[in-house]
């Protein structure tokens, strides 16, 4: 049976690749203990699905992974409920599981039901005049163009519609721009979306917020019982937000 | 003391694999700094992919941070990209654990591994912010130490390095954690002298060089340095369970496994082999104290993957059911459908037992199987006393087929002593007559040859030996490339003959070699062992500029008369006994191990009042293992053995 954790990336670890992440996942549930199911084949592996890959250097306090346990019932709510405790205990510093939630059989897997995330950029040496009135001009833009390279191949897309809400939050020192991206068919990345208007802003830190998903006008986050989670709790799991990282956490990003 | 992060971590979004610069793995050490403390920094002069596994450098951390009067903390060489904007902002060189500034230390310590990362250890010293000359660095700088297995002929980087430790380090570093404590208020010539005094640890500043002729000689000018440093060895490997938590790197590292080290020391006596001479002699752990360490490891790290290290694993006394146990039940410690741990000896022997214990390990997954003959023809191989007889070969590679590898890899070394063509011709008939043997099993059966130049290393028998040179290496690959062109299942790799060359240099230079290193690094040469940076042209530049010939340091033989750049270390073994061992070599005759037949006296274990530790005095399966040894001659066997626990219930 299949569980889906919360968990969060923050401070040094940040440095830390989606690839060295997932190693270091492998590692933390066998020390767990905990009753994973394998892979078949030659080398066997936990069977962990990652959703979207967060990028080097970037911050995260709404990470989201399912890990296939061999438990089921009873057993399963125990051990979901044991999962952020045990894991976090033997995850490195920076990396925390949240909340964990065993899923119903057939929910649909992270990678496709995401459809948008929420992000927090620290703007740096900019003021806020100045971010102010680009934050206007995304807004105001009947289009944005965004253009990407693959394959050696240069495509100019309208992106316009995947940029969702964006607003600034003025702090004493500093400002910082939430910013709600699609996914969808193709994830606009943080630093693109930076780039959509001349001259581009500079961000410090990049942290998700929040990963959604929005179905028939709904939206929802990745643990709520619409997304398959089977809380015997019900709406305890389904509140979980960027109000359940300690503070002192949320301050690592200087 | 400050952390250096704030200033380092807006570099981190610029660079290549930032993770290598973060600390926090598994097992580091919350760093506990105070000023009646020595504080190391161990620093390993290459990246953090190479260097964080080195497994010398751990047991170091673990054993100072135990310590109470010293702490200890690592650094690893930047990548280029990191460097750069380091130094265009002012940064110096830091530790990954706190990310001090490495002048923060007391003494920065290098574990010197290859001789291709000596204009590294330059660069490190330079970018901790100290001067690179010894001379030249006073009052609190920083003391720069070095060890490992370079650290048997230092002198090339004697102008540099403050102080060197000869053999294990276990002991020692306490005694040079005392030495600096009791003397540092004194002055730096003070500490210096004190450190000179320490058996095992040598400083080059207390030794006058001359050159007379061919010979290099250096004699002590300090009262308190002795005529000969001797190496230091630890009795018993027992007494050392380390390292006890392994560092667990949070991005990919070379050797990303638990490592266990199951025995230090090895007396196959191949010749060439500069790791086997120095570390005699042979010292097992307990299998009992193997079993506990992969266990606990297993469990701590979350590996899934143990490999059991030493120079010869399958010489372990006892060792299928060592690996029977650690192997474990098919379904893995954690029950059903857990899969099973993979365990891996490096360094096989080669013979039909060593792969029986090879197919124990890989149950499901069998696709290469790695073998090292060194050479291609049986007189060869017994000069190098690598004493592998074809029938062995056979056995070793009919059996990796029969039992489902699909794909043998081959070492070699061209460039031996005596070697001839037709020695070098024997590699291919060799990788030809593989391929045969596997075809007779499996479809597609492909054997992979890799061909390395050799070097002949200071304090072994082959020490006098003139290296081939450039030219002949690449004339006798080009050779073996020819005659194995028409056999598309042979693969054939070398290794490049112009880093075959420096690290020859470096390898038995004398101390007028450190100019030269000094000039290649200045130029910029340095990641000097990575094929990608490797500049040849640099170091011939240098060379000439120095007045030095390569004719000269490294192509001629040597001989008995003169005195040797490194004649007033030791690893123990008698300099005639090395001058009769080369002699047994050009004279085509084999050598005894002496584990398990009479001592013949090479001053390891007589010279320093220690013999093997081994579990069991016969060779475990395998009759003569491959070695062609005649096992029963009559005499007294030099070893300890290790105590067997009683069965319970007896008293």
């Amino acid at each position: 049976m299949r569980v889906r954790l919360r968990w969060s990336k923050q401070g040094k670890i940040r440095f830390c690749g989606h690839r060295d992440a997932a190693r270091i996942w492998e590692r933390a549930v066998r020390r767990a203990g905990l009753p994973v199911a394998y892979s078949q084949g030659f080398s066997p592996r936990p069977r962990i699905s990652f959703g979207l890959a967060l990028a080097t250097g970037q911050e995260s306090v709404a990470e989201y992974l399912d890990v296939d346990l061999r438990a089921s019932g009873e057993e399963l709510y125990d051990w979901a409920a044991g999962m952020p405790e045990r894991l976090s205990a033997v995850l490195p510093d920076g990396m925390t599981v949240h909340d964990a939630c065993p899923l119903r059989p057939g929910a649909v897997s992270l990678q496709e039901a995401v459809t948008s995330c929420t992000w927090e950029f620290a703007l740096t040496k900019t003021d806020t005049a100045l971010a102010a009135a680009w934050v206007e001009q995304v807004r105001s833009a009947d289009s944005l163009p965004l253009q990407r390279e693959r394959k050696g191949r240069t495509t100019t897309s309208d992106v316009r519609s995947a940029v969702g809400d964006l607003h600034i939050l003025d702090a004493s020192d500093r400002s910082v721009l939430v910013a709600e991206l699609g996914t969808k068919p193709r994830a606009v990345r943080p630093a693109e979306f930076l780039h959509l208007i001349a001259p581009p802003l500079a961000a410090g830190c990049v942290r998700r917020l929040h990963q959604w998903i929005t179905r028939d006008g709904e939206r929802y986050e990745p643990l709520a019982p619409e997304a398959g989670a089977l809380a015997p709790g019900g709406d305890v799991l389904a509140a979980a937000s960027i109000d359940a990282v300690p503070a002192a956490q949320q301050e690592v990003c200087a | 003391m400050r952390s250096l992060w704030p200033d380092l971590e807006p570099l981190l979004d610029q660079v290549q694999r930032p993770a290598r610069y973060i600390g926090g793995e598994e097992g580091a050490v919350a760093a506990a700094h105070g000023p009646g403390k020595v504080a190391w920094l161990l620093c390993y002069p290459d990246s953090y992919e190479v260097g964080l596994p080195n497994q010398g450098l751990q047991i170091l951390y673990e054993i100072l941070n135990e310590r109470g009067d010293a702490t200890a903390e690592r650094a690893y060489a930047p990548w280029g990209d990191l460097e750069a904007l380091m130094r265009r902002q002012g940064l110096p060189l830091f530790s990954v654990d706190t990310h001090l500034a490495a002048g923060e230390f007391d003494i920065l310590a290098f574990n010197l591994s290859s001789e291709l990362v000596y204009t590294n250890v330059l660069n490190l010293i330079d970018l901790a912010g100290v001067a690179v000359r010894s001379a030249d660095r006073s009052g609190d700088d920083l003391l720069v130490g070095a060890g490992g297995h370079c650290a048997f002929n230092p002198e090339p980087l004697a102008d540099f390095v403050d102080f060197f430790v000869l053999g294990d380090g276990e002991e020692v570093v306490g005694e040079i954690t005392e030495a600096v404590v009791a003397h540092r208020a004194g002055g730096r010539r003070e500490v210096l002298g004190a450190l000179a005094g320490v058996d095992g640890v040598y400083v080059p500043a207390a030794y006058r060089v001359s050159y007379c002729g061919s010979s290099t000689v250096v004699t002590p000018r300090w009262v308190e340095a002795p005529d000969v440093v001797e190496k230091r060895t630890i009795p018993s490997l027992g007494d050392w369970p380390y390292p006890k938590r392994q560092l667990v790197p949070l991005t990919e590292v070379v050797h990303d496994r638990l490592n266990v080290e199951v025995f230090r020391g090895c007396t196959r006596g191949c010749r060439f082999c500069q790791a086997g001479m120095i570390t005699r002699p042979v010292r097992e752990r307990p299998a009992e104290q193997v079993r506990t360490m992969v266990s606990e490891g297993l469990r701590r790290t979350g590996y899934d993957e143990v490999a059991l290290t030493s120079l010869s694993t399958a010489d372990f006394s006892g060792i299928e059911q060592l690996v029977a146990d650690v192997v474990g039940p098919e379904d893995g410690a954690g029950g059903a459908g857990c899969p099973a741990v993979t365990v891996s000896l490096p360094s096989l022997r080669v013979d039909a037992f060593t792969v029986g214990i090879a197919a124990e390990l890989q149950r499901a997954r069998r696709t290469g199987l790695t073998f090292a003959p060194e050479a291609g023809s049986w007189r060869l191989r017994q000069v190098i006393n690598k004493l592998i007889s074809a029938e062995d070969l056979d056995a070793a590679v009919e059996g990796a087929f029969s039992q489902g590898w699909r794909r043998v890899k081959l070492y070699f070394l061209v460039g031996l002593p005596t070697e001839t063509d037709e020695d070098v011709l024997g590699i291919a008939a060799l990788a030809r007559r593989c391929v045969e043997l596997g075809r007779r099993h499996v479809r597609g059966a492909s054997v992979t040859v890799s061909v390395g130049g050799f070097v002949p290393k200071p304090q072994t028998p082959f020490q006098w030996f003139g290296q081939n040179t450039v030219e002949e290496l690449r004339r006798k690959i080009a050779l073996l490339a020819d005659d194995l062109r028409a056999d598309r299942s042979v693969r054939l790799k070398w290794h490049d003959p112009e880093a075959t060359l420096v690290e020859g240099l470096a390898s038995r230079g004398d101390r007028r070699l450190g100019a030269v290193i000094e000039d290649v690094w200045r130029s910029g040469g340095t990641f000097q062992e990575w094929s990608e940076h490797f500049d040849y042209r640099l170091w011939l530049d240098a060379m000439e500029r120095h007045g030095l010939s390569v004719e000269d340091c490294a192509y001629r033989h040597r001989s008995d008369s003169e005195a040797l750049p490194w004649d007033h270390l030791s690893a123990g073994l008698h300099k005639d006994f090395l001058w009769q061992d080369w002699q047994d070599a050009l004279a085509e005759s084999g050598l005894e191990d002496c584990r398990w037949t009479p001592c013949y006296d090479c001053g390891a274990c007589t010279g320093y009042g220690i013999e093997h530790v081994v579990a069991s005095a016969t060779p475990p399966a395998g009759g003569s293992q491959g070695t062609g040894q005649d096992l029963l001659r009559p005499g007294p066997v030099p070893v300890r053995l290790l105590e067997t626990r009683q069965p319970a219930g007896v008293s």
